[in-house]
């Protein structure tokens, strides 16, 4: 067996341990823990209140745009792990006067360019803007006048060093 | 000898440390005591607390989808368990010695966004069904400054062999296979001709060797925060909004499962952080003249004392930032969704691009 494929036998016992590690929990909890299901216990939690419909229907469709810019970066990053790992090695840099290290780095450049350039598509679209929250300005009149509330608010504040409106 | 030995029991032991750790941490933050009731100073509330689990009752919603609610949490702590198996422990005891190393590790750490989606859409709850969308957005996202940023370690070291990337960044480097002419030199840079090989400590530290990669480091420091949904990037679980997020519907052991990955992930970003930018096992001090700190606080490979030096300082190293990560936790407030996109597409990720650049010229310079 190659050396290789021994070390991926060891991400098997891994894998197995893991599974094995939380079954055997599970195992143990399902002994030793009651069962005593009612109408009650197993209604979908909706903090207090008798919940309305399901929770599967429509999702907001930025998710999916997140994910297929996730996509492209993804695929980008699977092709640059590779080329990482030999485009400054010491051996293949002198075999080739120096040049081999400037001629990957360069036209991996070229590739991370137009990845950018896709990157600054979406962001030009506004496919990376979210929904902000409008802050209004409360029309509430209360009893006590606003500049007793700035007085008291610069009185205690370290940070600002605006004075009280008059 | 496998690590699994080593990583099981030490994760579970840890995890019990760290839910205590950051219960007074928080505590202390907040001019509070935290748990004090169970045994002295509170030191029994997370065993009492886990035992409980066990006990409680496993509730399925009748409107779950059951197959994926139960199969969840299994898929989401055996993903990032498998994590570990790359990492190395000490400079003679290292996890799996295949090839591909940190790459198996990215590729198998995201599988937990699958395990968390099927939790959200499996309990058929709106919490859930929000919390677990935010997730997978916010984990998908910061995937890309997080890859990046590693990569940049990658160009810098040309190896995806995390044991190979630690040997570089101490004084043992010349004990390492196929690097017994390797030199180091102070910043990286050659041709000014510092030859730190000797010194070890800091001065053969990646950040250090190479200082393009500070700022990678804060890059990545960032945005593990965010994949392992840490504040002030828990949108995924904000309280105040969606109960618990993904994990709203899970009880007892299963709900366990869940916490005990999220306290493995933060362990996994927190190891692999310190082995790709601190320095991995070696020591923190360098040799001074006569004074040869470094040798005697690192050992040679293969003895009892190189191995324990070595653990100590890879753990100690990791818990000091898992500390410093809750201290982030409780000192700053949690983001808007349209903050934590922007702060991942619009800043993290171009600059994480920018210093690939640079890591490249940094990498050239450096031979």
């Amino acid at each position: 067996m190659s050396n290789e494929t021994a070390s991926f036998g060891e991400i098997l016992i891994y894998l197995i341990g893991g599974i094995v590690f939380i079954s055997g929990g599970l195992f143990t909890a399902w002994i030793i823990r009651p069962k005593r299901p009612n109408e009650e216990k197993l209604t979908t939690y909706e903090s207090g209140e008798d919940p309305l419909g399901g929770a599967w229907g429509q999702v907001n469709i930025r998710f999916y745009v997140i994910a297929l810019i996730f996509l492209l970066f993804e695929v980008e990053i699977v092709f640059l792990f590779p080329w990482a790992t030999v485009f400054g090695r010491e051996e293949l840099i002198e075999a080739t006067d120096g040049l081999w290290g400037w001629v990957a780095l360069s036209e991996m450049f070229v590739f991370i360019f137009i990845l950018a350039l896709g990157l600054a598509y979406a962001w030009r679209k506004g496919y990376l803007e979210w929904d902000k929250p409008e802050i209004k300005p409360s029309d509430f009149k209360g009893p006590v006048p606003t500049e007793k509330y700035n007085a008291i608010n610069h009185k205690y504040s370290k940070f600002t060093s605006e004075q009280p409106k008059k | 000898m496998s690590t699994i030995i080593f990583f099981l029991p030490f994760i579970l032991i840890y995890t019990i440390f760290a839910v205590y750790g950051e219960r007074k941490i928080s505590a202390f933050i907040q001019d509070r005591y935290g748990p004090m009731e169970v045994g002295k100073y509170g030191w029994y509330q997370t065993v009492a607390d886990l035992l409980k689990l066990i006990q409680k009752e496993d509730i399925v919603p009748k409107k779950a989808s059951k197959k994926l609610f139960l199969i969840a949490p299994v898929i989401i702590f055996t993903s990032i368990f498998c994590g570990f198996v790359v990492l190395p422990i000490t400079s003679s005891w290292e996890g799996t010695l295949t090839q591909n190393g940190v790459y198996f590790l990215l590729a198998i750490v995201s599988l937990d966004v699958v395990g968390i989606l099927m939790a959200g859409w499996g309990a058929n709850s709106k919490y859930s069904l929000l919390g677990a969308l935010r997730s997978v957005a916010q984990i998908i996202s910061y995937e890309i400054p997080v890859t990046l940023s590693v990569l940049c370690v990658i160009m810098i070291s040309q190896s995806l062999n995390l044991q190979e990337i630690s040997y570089q960044q101490g004084i043992l480097i010349n004990a390492f296979p196929d690097m017994e002419n390797v030199k180091n030199y102070l910043f990286g840079i050659s041709a000014l001709n510092i030859d730190v090989t000797n010194w070890g400590g800091v001065f053969t530290w990646n950040i250090f060797r190479a200082p393009v990669l500070i700022p990678v480091f804060i890059i990545y420091f960032i945005s593990t925060l965010a994949e392992s949904n840490r504040a002030p990037f828990d949108l995924p679980e904000a309280e105040s909004e969606l109960v618990a997020g993904f994990h709203t519907e899970y009880s007892g052991f299963r709900w366990a499962i869940i916490m005990l990955s999220e306290y493995g992930m933060m362990l996994l970003v927190a190891l692999l952080g310190v082995i790709l930018f601190l320095g991995s096992w070696n020591t923190p001090l360098p040799n001074i003249g006569n004074i040869m700190l470094a040798n005697w606080t690192t050992g040679e490979p293969e003895t009892i004392a190189g191995n324990l030096w070595s653990v100590f300082w890879l753990l100690s190293k990791a818990l000091m930032w898992i500390a410093v990560q809750m201290w982030v936790r409780w000192t700053y407030p949690r983001l808007r969704i349209d903050q934590l996109m922007s702060l991942s597409w619009k800043y993290l990720t171009p600059f994480a691009m920018f210093l690939i650049f640079v890591s490249g010229l940094w990498r050239l310079l450096m031979i």
